[in-house]
């Protein structure tokens, strides 16, 4: 899972050219002003791509939402960005760099349902989890590292619960937790799939208000976003998927009638899209 | 409980101790990562590894041992990975073929081979030889700080010893990577953590455990001790760190339960024979998971039931 430098980002380093004819310079413009930039990403499953050939840039201290129907591919860019599964062909780059270098810079939140919540340990042990890279394979916990663990639970809520085994928390508590051990990595960008998906009304209050402190702090946020209801009271910047990259760009101006049905394959009713309170 | 105990038991109860905590440390791991059948795998899988070494090099000594269980464990991962694509059939299903099949293989070129000459015989395979492994020039409690006599240790005592301290040490290294990387791959792999290397280690650790234990304690041990223990441990506590104790303290339990009721179980009972060590220790560690399933504390999760 090696990536080597975009050639095109070389050239466009070497001469100095910015936007010209040669179209992988326009794609890398921006990359050097962006908290994650990706470009040329494909993956495939057996032979079909589950995301096919994507540009995306977000920008720095943006809340951006990745939406787009079921199967579109969201998860799977995430991971790929991520390295977490292997891509076919693409980069990603955090702050201009390659993103292998900069993982020390990013706060992944994986989808709950990802893990198996039986496992043998407390809630405190997962968000120290969180500062793994601070600690190494052998450091020592010592008290500043537990007040940072409970001062990441305390920010979601969950500072009562530090001593629960896991497995007795509800589905948006687990949610949390996660979430407090991504605060805990001190990251810049914040990479969350499905942070909302089945969690109850407090929760997505308490998680919203978390990642929108965050943003306030000048940090990039970026959600596998699945409710289209809310993503213009949350987001400021939207990635639009459905294998392909439909549209990106600013919520107000991106987030559309028309590319909504362009995302949805036309299977959107329009009653759904009217109530969405666009623009 | 003097001198006969020293020179017939005691050696045969610390290497089936030692055995237990090998294969129990790793084990917890694999149980949780849901992998507890690669315990079952390797060691069906290092029989014909083991007869085809001896064939090769016409004796039973370690290394030679060692290579050809390893051998034999890299033909049956290709072999699993070769069902799996080839064949479209399940994981679970693509080990089971291949250990079986591994397996008695490995039966029938032990069955075509001369081995009138040395310890080697599907029997020994399935119990191993525990009870042959006494210190025979042990004339005491004493002879355990005489150098003479210590120099006369079973060898399999020495291998076994230096295998669980590796083991453990290594798991005690790497505690944290393991950890987080067995509750969470993909956080773990966002982080940076090594997360196949680290998958592939614990696998190599699980064989080598397995190696060094098939040979003394025969792979029923070895199956039981990947299992029992820390599934057992599991039911004991909700904390990773006080499952991998109790898992050595089941495992090691059970190894000294096991090896005296086989002893004098069946006199108790009115019988004159003894019965199978390996055979005794793996029923107890079982009867001892059976207890905890009933009784121990963390048992009823609210995540485990009902699936």
């Amino acid at each position: 899972m090696t990536t080597t430098t975009h050639p095109a980002l070389e050239l466009a380093a070497s001469d100095g050219r910015t936007a010209d004819s040669d179209k992988d310079v326009d794609r890398d413009a921006g990359l050097a002003g962006s908290a994650l930039a990706v470009r040329g990403l494909t993956v495939s499953y057996g032979t079909k791509p589950a995301v096919f050939s994507i540009d995306a840039t977000v920008p720095k201290a943006s809340m951006t939402a990745i939406v787009g129907p079921n199967g579109a591919g969201k998860s799977t860019f995430l991971k790929a960005v991520l390295g977490i599964i292997p891509r076919l062909s693409g980069a990603a780059y955090v702050d201009g760099k390659p993103l292998e270098t900069m993982r020390r810079a990013i706060a992944y939140v994986p989808q709950r349902a990802s893990v198996d919540w039986d496992f043998p340990t407390r809630v405190r042990d997962v968000v120290t989890m969180g500062q793994f890279r601070g600690l190494g394979l052998l450091g020592f916990i010592r008290p500043a590292h537990r007040k940072k663990t409970l001062d990441c639970l305390e920010r979601v809520g969950m500072a009562d619960f530090a001593d629960r085994q896991i497995g007795q928390l509800s589905g948006g508590q687990q949610q949390r937790v996660f979430l407090a051990r991504a605060l805990a990595q001190d990251a810049g960008l914040y990479l969350l799939d499905e942070p909302f998906a089945g969690v109850d009304a407090a929760t997505e209050k308490a998680i919203i208000d978390v990642l929108k402190g965050l943003k306030a702090e000048g940090k990039t946020v970026v959600c596998v976003h699945h409710d289209l209801a809310t993503v213009t009271d949350y987001f400021d910047h939207v990635l639009m998927l459905n294998i392909r990259k439909i549209a990106e760009g600013p919520v107000s101006t991106t987030f559309t009638g028309p590319m909504l049905q362009e995302t949805y394959g036309g299977r959107l009713a329009t009653a759904h899209i009217d109530q969405l309170k666009l623009d | 409980m003097g001198a006969e105990f020293v020179q017939l038991s005691l050696t045969p109860i610390l290497i089936g101790v030692l055995a237990a905590i090998a294969c129990a440390i790793p084990g917890n791991f694999l149980l949780l990562r849901k992998q507890a059948l690669i315990g079952d795998a390797i060691s069906h899988v290092v029989l014909p590894g083991i007869v085809a070494a001896f064939l090769i090099t016409g004796t039973i000594s370690t290394w030679p041992m060692m290579l050809g269980a390893a051998g034999a464990a890299v033909v049956a991962v290709v072999m699993i990975e070769a069902i799996r694509r080839l064949g479209r059939i399940e994981t679970g299903a693509a080990m089971g073929v291949t250990f079986t099949t591994l397996f008695a293989a490995g039966v029938l070129l032990l069955e075509q081979t001369d081995t009138s000459s040395v310890h080697l015989d599907v029997e020994h395979a399935l119990y191993g030889n525990l009870e042959s492994l006494i210190w025979l020039s042990a004339t005491g409690w004493t002879s355990l700080w005489d150098p003479v006599a210590l120099a006369d240790l079973p060898p399999e005592l020495t291998r076994m010893a230096v295998t669980t301290l590796v083991i453990a040490l290594l798991t005690a290294v790497f505690w944290r990577a393991l950890k987080i990387s067995t509750f969470d791959e993909g956080y773990a792999n966002s982080i940076g953590i090594l997360v196949k290397t680290i998958g592939f280690g614990l696998v190599i650790v699980s064989a080598v455990a397995a190696v060094a234990a098939f040979d003394a304690v025969g792979s029923i041990i070895v199956i039981a001790m990947f299992i029992c223990p820390p599934a057992t441990a599991r039911l004991m506590t909700n904390q990773l760190e006080h499952q991998i104790l109790w898992s050595i303290f089941f495992g090691a339990g059970s190894a000294v339960a096991g090896y005296v009721l086989a002893g004098y179980g069946p006199l108790w009972l009115g019988s004159s024979n003894a019965v199978s060590a390996a055979g005794m220790i793996a029923t107890v560690s079982g009867l001892v998971l059976g207890i905890a399933c009933l009784y121990a504390p963390a048992r009823s999760r609210v995540t485990a039931s009902g699936n």
